[in-house]
């Protein structure tokens, strides 16, 4: 592993110190395969693409440490060698995604309901502050109080509080086998026969519906996806890997529209809006829609559902995107930004203005 | 005018504070005289005590905030307590402060099984979720051993873990939302309805925070299918090494137990003697390991559990017959620590977690300061992730004996830290590990940790002296202990 190890610590450190001392602010780049996401990037870029290797890897203890430009699919091949993966699966949309862009933008697959998301399997990190200064939070073990959960922090932060330079996660044995099983339905039909399951101790690991079928992806062998279709009903799908790998990248034909596409977290069993074309994923607690609705509409109503909505891709990029904060809670994220990065360089207005 | 005595001075301002605080609060909520005060006086680390000016029991979400809102504008220290079950003097009440004690906040505002999660007050009880949701068939994972008594609040506030994290995880991965009062008063959410919440990822970073950032009212928790079977293996080594190699072994065989334990001999025979569990009391180690899923999928890694601990070289393998057996193998793992209270008038419970395949190394060396020290220690071990609860007999009646249970388990911890563990898996700092805390982060992460406290908290008066110490302390606590420019540990490879 050691001869593709490439650390650019203190290429990136000089960098955010100058820019610090400048107060220009700098965009951070890994693979660039969300930088449709979030509010429009701003500065200088600041490649994190050539920081990479698999710094430790140890499959008995269930712990990978790499550095944040690795790309995903190396990372996912070395765990498969030993018939493990990162539990979060996180997207990787049109390709190049690096591990610091998943952590960084918190992002998990269709599993995630099962296993997490990428702030669940996150151990420790190493992180440059806006200041340029190394710091490192959490650790390498399963289990660690000491301090604040500053690594978690950074998980979904958007590279707002820190450059992320290594992460450590947790991984988990491959399942042996998945089966999915499609059955026809709409919309309310397909959140009531996934609520009740949800109560019931069936191998989900995956429930999502779209044009008019529901997906149940089932984390068993062969035997055992014939009992359980028994008990739920369905076809066995015949494209079983092809149609997640959609779902979790956005290639399925779902996603080829032109509205603005939004992603709504929401209380699984949260009645369907019919406000635009839907998926449903995640059990009913993911939705994405396609809507010409305006970000204030969509605000109300993921807020009037207890839920939270996202501008994901398409509109407008000045504007908002993420769900508007409380008074006393978007102060409280100002007041955590300058902690990080007192001069605003890192991201800057990327999450929020 | 003359001087008043220290004692007088304190009584006087003990009065005036009652008096402010009567003024919103009704007279039940206030407990103000010292005989009333000495139950609170420590929490489950009974080695450190401490009166505060008042204890507070308030029982609206209201009164909480005016508290919080005049003890910020009066700059008076509050510390906050659950069920005072702590294991790290966390709920230490502050002298010149308010205790906030939460138990009061005792109702399960709502079981939502269409949605899977539970929505409670602070104050309820880790095990009482569970139960009220068993009739749905959903249960709340984290199983910290003092679940029985220890209460939600708490459980945020220290990110308590228990014997299924590995396949389940912590408390951070089991909640959904928590509703915290800062030392303004203000009313946040955390989290959301749906998986996750909007901006930053507060919720996890207050779970765990130790009552230094706000103070928890109200948390939804996630609920889980309660598992068709559940299965227990019992694995009896002859040496602590090879039980050790079994888990790697386990763990590379893709086997992802629900929970995996591990005893050494002491811990073992005094838990044997308590509960009469069937341990087999020759064994230098026994591991407990558990599957649960459906019926087919637990005999089938069963079976493939058995064989690897085989070849693992386990002396003896043992499956519990039926359920009674099962709980009987968890019943002496969930007693260890009464269990080991019952051989030695004292003792000191240490929460280091490690790399696992450092544990050997790690147990020996243990081995050696017991020797050094002149005091036994038990070993238990949540194997499946790591941490590590040595536990050391002492007997406080003897002179010297308390300080060197604490210098010992100091060193343990330090110990923990040079292998590349850490100070606390699940316990928290507290009080009694704010020096570990300067060995295993520098200054630049302590003031950082100082900031984010005063994002939250600007005049530092939820729960001070805890949790993260001072720079100007730990500069003070690495010159004593750095000897000769010597690190403790020279011949520990360090990370």
């Amino acid at each position: 592993m050691a001869e593709h190890d490439h650390d650019h610590t203190e290429t990136l450190k000089e960098q955010i110190v100058r820019a610090a001392s400048e107060g220009s602010p700098l965009e951070i780049r890994g693979g660039g395969s969300k930088q449709f996401y979030g509010r429009a990037p701003l500065g200088d870029p600041l490649e994190i693409g050539d920081h990479t290797g698999i710094i430790q890897y140890e499959p008995t203890e269930l712990v990978v440490t790499v550095r944040s430009g690795t790309p995903l699919t190396q990372i996912e091949q070395v765990l498969a060698e030993r018939r493990q993966i990162l539990p979060f699966d996180p997207p990787h949309f049109q390709g190049g995604a690096t591990i610091g862009g998943a952590v960084a933008c918190g992002l998990a697959g269709p599993a995630r309901p099962w296993s997490g998301a990428p702030r669940d399997a996150l151990l420790g990190v190493r992180i440059l502050d806006g200041r340029g200064r190394t710091m490192r939070f959490g650790g390498e073990v399963m289990k660690n109080v000491a301090g604040y959960d500053i690594a978690r922090l950074m998980a979904g932060a958007l590279g707002t509080l820190g450059v992320l330079l290594d992460v450590s996660l947790k991984v988990l044995p491959a399942p042996g086998d998945h089966h999915t099983l499609v059955m026809d339905l709409d919309a309310r039909q397909a959140l009531e026969h996934m609520t009740a399951l949800n109560t019931q101790p069936v191998p989900l690991a995956g429930a999502a519906h779209v044009d008019g079928q529901l997906h149940l992806r089932l984390a068993c062998d062969a035997a055992l996806a014939a009992h359980w279709r028994r008990r739920i009903g369905g076809e066995l799908s015949t494209d079983d890997a092809g149609f997640w790998r959609g779902l979790r990248d956005h290639t399925l034909p779902f996603f080829d529209q032109d509205a603005p596409l939004w992603r709504l977290s929401l209380p699984p069993a949260s009645p369907p809006q019919n406000i635009g074309k839907t998926l449903i994923d995640w059990g009913g607690a993911q939705r994405w829609v396609f809507t010409e609705e305006t970000p204030e509409q969509m605000w109300a109503l993921a807020t009037a559902s207890g839920g939270h909505a996202t501008l994901f891709r398409g509109g407008n990029r000045q504007g908002g995107r993420f769900q508007p904060l409380p008074r006393p809670m978007a102060a409280l994220h100002t007041r955590l930004k300058k902690v990080f990065d007192p001069e605003n360089v890192l991201n800057r207005g990327r999450l929020y203005p | 005018m003359p001087h008043s005595s220290p004692s007088s001075q304190r009584v006087a301002r003990r009065a005036g504070l009652a008096r402010a605080f009567s003024e919103f609060l009704p007279p039940d909520a206030i407990l103000s005289r010292e005989e009333e005060l000495h139950p609170y006086e420590c929490d489950g680390l009974p080695a450190y005590r401490r009166l505060p000016l008042l204890v507070l029991l308030p029982t609206t979400v209201e009164e909480v905030q005016a508290i919080l809102r005049h003890c910020n504008t009066q700059h008076i220290p509050v510390v906050a307590r659950g069920a005072g079950t702590g294991l790290s003097g966390g709920a230490l009440p502050h002298e010149d402060g308010v205790l906030l004690v939460l138990s009061r906040f005792n109702r399960i505002l709502d079981i939502d099984v269409a949605n899977r999660c539970a929505r409670v007050q602070p104050g309820v009880r880790n095990l009482a979720i569970s139960e009220a949701a068993a009739p749905h068939g959903l249960y709340y994972a984290p199983d910290p051993s003092s679940q029985i008594a220890c209460s939600i609040g708490g459980n945020v506030a220290e990110n308590a873990g228990g014997v299924h994290c590995l396949k389940y995880g912590l408390t951070v991965h089991n909640l959904l939302q928590v509703r915290l009062i800062t030392i303004e008063g203000e009313l946040l959410t955390l989290g959301g309805g749906g998986l996750d919440g909007p901006g930053y990822d507060l919720l996890a970073l207050v779970t765990g925070s130790e009552g230094m950032l706000g103070i928890v009212i109200e948390a939804t928790v996630k609920l889980l299918p309660i598992a068709e079977q559940a299965q227990a293996v019992l694995a009896a080594f002859d040496s602590v090494e090879t039980a050790a190699d079994a888990v790697a072994h386990l763990i590379a065989g893709g086997i992802l137990p629900a929970g995996l334990e591990m005893m050494d001999n002491l811990a073992l025979r005094a838990a044997e003697d308590f509960v009469h569990a069937g341990y087999p009391t020759d064994a230098a180690a026994i591991l407990l390991c558990e599957v649960d899923g459906h019926a087919d999928e637990v005999t089938a890694q069963l079976s493939r559990a058995e064989r690897l601990l085989k070849e693992s070289g386990a002396t003896e393998i043992r499956v519990a017959r039926d359920d009674a057996e099962r709980q009987r193998f968890w019943a002496g793992r969930k007693a260890a620590f009464p269990a080991v209270g019952r051989i030695s008038p004292d003792y000191y419970c240490m929460d280091g977690t490690i790399p696992r395949k450092r544990l050997a190394e790690v147990l020996h060396e243990i081995a050696v300061m017991s020797e050094r020290f002149g005091l036994r220690c038990a070993n238990v071990f949540h194997a499946g992730d790591g941490n590590l609860h040595p536990l050391i007999l002492y007997d406080a009646n003897v002179p010297g004996e308390l300080e060197k249970a604490e210098q010992f388990g100091g060193e343990i911890l330090e110990l923990c830290v040079a292998v590349g563990g850490t100070i606390t898996g699940e316990h928290g700092v507290g009080t009694e590990k704010i020096d570990q805390m300067c060995v295993q982060f520098p200054d630049a992460e302590l003031e950082t940790f100082h900031a984010v406290k005063a994002a939250f908290d600007p005049n530092g008066l939820l729960n001070p002296g805890k949790a993260v110490p001072t720079l100007a302390r730990c500069a003070e606590f690495n010159a004593m202990h750095v000897h000769q420019g010597e690190l403790p540990f020279p011949e520990i490879e360090r990370f």
